[in-house]
């Protein structure tokens, strides 16, 4: 269970901080530091850290092209994920991956990706790998309303069901599949009943609530990890910037994007625990400017990062470069 | 590996004792796919799985449901995660199903996170025509894989390169492609039980005047051809490739010094196949070698069909090697007074 003295301020820390990295995004874009689409989830973070407050280094997430929150919720560095997204040396895959496929090997980090619902199977295989090697980890798949519109997601909930396999489905509902609404996209908005139809046990939360989407993934991960199999976790929540930079957000009012602000999840769980008087007053502002100093530095770091050798991108093709050939 | 005396086996019978001794070597190896113990004699399609399950339990070998495409996506990311998924899948035509997992995914793994992950992942499978399954099931999909970056691909063409790639592959750290023939799971062959290098051609015949490179059954039909042509006066140098990628083409163009003269045949359809690529390699590498134009033979640009002469038809076999061998030495010929 989610305990406010144990686990509130802790979450609300990550939350802010993944915040404030990702808000720092559009201006680094607007100075030509980043290339290509990058995804921001301002507004969804207490799903990614709810579910990766109850995992540990060994467990292995699936994330997609919306996926920083979910790395750095599951311990990524924050200055090597910031200069794997400004394409540097120092980040995480050399400059090779970018904000789309940013893997951690020694954190279970199976990277963000740039196919819709693509970790929905590769989260599989990795349950499917601990469950042959009986390692004990388990494995999470992020996947949005849009991705639970591929075919895999049948696929994969049937074989996870019929395995046990230690695997959550954490169905991130965004409302929109880029700028696609949902409700013209699903016949059936309630997304628990794919996986009870697959035999797969489903709960829908409050992914804009951190306790919430805790309590939830605890008695998830818990049940994977006794090997009693796979569940799904269908988040309601909303993302406040547009699917990327250049979204011109036509496909939505300015007053329903108000109204997700007011279910903010930071805002929420500060207020709880100034209430319950774990945070003083005075103290977050505090904190936030700690977090910001934090991020600075993480910036500051991304920033200082060399490009990367242009020899390198003739390299980790093969595990064994050479030995194929020319 | 325990030290085995050669035998004389079928190709589905050498990579059934290459997975018995790769789940008795490696641990992290497991074996997954449609119907491989429960079809048959308990061995699939082809009896290439038989009583892998008898001795190594439901655990490490997996009847799957028919998902090609989370199949596919997931040994992926088990092979990245530190197992050594072997993946049948019943015909690479069915690949096609899942090729997220197979090109964006695993092949892509390494790469795009900066060399973090292993893929040691095999993906064992069955191409080519000749028995009749037609269009859907009759496929020679290896110039696809192998034009992929990340992947290796493999393509055996005898009971003893079978078990030999097989076990190299488990053994790599990279995804292949593995692919099988159908129309060749009984024929018999020696096997050593040694593991084959990937990317190290076999002279499956030493010849002085021609180099014919050749793949599987086109393989198969140009030893057939060499005979009759060897009676003309003709001495065939035929040379298996064994793998597409990574390719040898340092024995090749050995051979091409010698014989001056060089043809490609496959199954794969030859508009666009891995032929034509080789030969443009040879044309950039060793332009200087040849005394006449190098020539392709190839599937035609049809679809498999299924009746026997149409499947014939469209599939090159000993009569189209034979007028290409001709073709390419005509000058050879008219001087021998052979007709072409």
């Amino acid at each position: 269970m989610f305990d406010l003295h144990e686990h509130g301020l802790k979450g609300l820390r990550l939350m802010a901080k993944i915040r404030e990295f990702e808000q720092r995004l559009p201006a680094l874009s607007q100075e030509g530091l980043i290339r290509g689409s990058t995804h921001p989830s301002v507004g969804m973070e207490a799903v990614a850290v709810g579910v990766s407050m109850n995992l540990e280094a060994r467990d292995a997430i699936a994330s997609n092209h919306r996926g920083h929150a979910h790395t750095l919720a599951k311990g990524a560095d924050f200055g090597r994920t910031m200069a794997e997204i400004l394409g540097r040396r120092d980040g995480y895959c050399g400059g090779k991956g970018g904000s789309m496929h940013i893997g951690v090997a020694e954190l279970g980090v199976l990277g963000t990706n740039g196919i819709v619902g693509a970790g929905i199977g590769i989260a599989t295989g990795a349950a499917l790998a601990a469950q042959v090697s009986g390692d004990g980890s388990v494995a999470v798949a992020y996947f949005g309303d849009g991705g639970a519109n591929q075919g895999v997601l049948a696929e994969a909930l049937n074989l996870a069901a019929i395995w046990s396999l230690p695997v959550l489905f954490v169905l991130e509902n965004n409302h929109y599949a880029q700028s696609a609404a949902i409700e013209q996209m699903v016949a059936q908005p309630d997304f628990t009943r794919r996986g009870e139809a697959y035999g797969v046990p489903a709960i829908a939360v409050d992914g804009m609530d951190l306790p919430a989407v805790y309590d939830a993934a605890e008695t998830a991960v818990a049940r994977a990890r006794a090997g009693e199999g796979p569940s799904m976790i269908v988040a309601d929540t909303y993302r406040y910037l547009g699917h990327m930079a250049g979204d011109t957000e036509i496909y939505r009012s300015k007053d329903e994007v108000r109204e997700w602000h007011t279910r903010d999840p930071l805002t929420r769980l500060r207020t709880r625990l100034e209430e319950s008087g774990i945070l003083a007053a005075g103290e977050w502002e505090r904190t936030q400017e700690q977090i910001t100093a934090e991020i600075d530095e993480a910036e500051r770091y991304a920033r200082a990062s060399a490009l990367p050798d242009p020899a390198s991108a003739h390299t980790d093709v093969y595990a064994t470069q050479g030995w194929a050939g020319r | 590996m325990t030290e085995k005396t050669p035998k004389n086996l079928t190709t589905w019978r050498a990579l059934n004792s290459a997975l018995h001794d790769i789940l008795a070597d490696i641990p992290e190896a497991f074996v997954l796919g449609e119907d491989i113990t429960t079809w048959g004699t308990g061995g699939g399609i082809y009896g290439v799985t038989r009583k892998l399950v008898d001795v190594y339990g439901p655990g490490r070998v997996r009847d799957t449901p028919i998902s090609e495409e989370v199949l596919l996506a997931a040994v992926g990311a088990a092979a990245a995660r530190g197992t050594r998924p072997i993946l049948e899948i019943m015909y690479s035509d069915f690949s096609l199903l899942g090729f997220d997992g197979i090109i964006n995914q695993a092949a892509k793994a390494r790469y795009m996170f900066g060399g973090q992950f292993d893929v040691p992942l095999v993906i064992r499978t069955n191409g080519g025509s000749g028995i009749g399954k037609a269009a859907q099931h009759s496929q020679s999909l290896e110039t696809i894989f192998a034009h992929v970056p990340g992947l290796e691909v493999a393509v055996p063409a005898t009971p003893g390169d079978a078990y030999g790639l097989l076990v190299q592959a488990v053994r790599t750290d990279n995804p292949t492609i593995f692919l099988e023939h159908k129309n060749l799971y009984y024929d018999k062959g020696e096997v050593d039980f040694q593991p084959v290098a990937f990317g190290q051609a076999r002279i499956a015949r030493p010849g002085t005047d021609v180099t014919v490179v050749a793949t599987q059954q086109v393989l198969h039909a140009a030893l057939a051809a060499a005979d009759q042509l060897a009676e003309e006066g003709i001495e065939a140098e035929i040379i298996d490739p064994r793998t597409l990628y990574p390719f040898d083409m340092e024995t090749v163009i050995g051979s091409i010094r010698k014989t001056r003269h060089l043809i490609v045949g496959h199954e794969a359809v030859r508009d666009y196949g891995w032929g034509a690529e080789f030969v443009a390699q040879v044309a950039e590498e060793a332009w200087d070698l040849l005394d006449a134009a190098p020539r392709r033979i190839g599937g035609a640009r049809t679809p498999i069909p299924y009746s026997e002469p149409l499947e014939r038809t469209v599939t090159p076999g000993r009569d189209e090697m034979i007028a290409a061998v001709r073709a390419v030495r005509g000058a050879t010929m008219a001087e021998a007074g052979t007709p072409a």
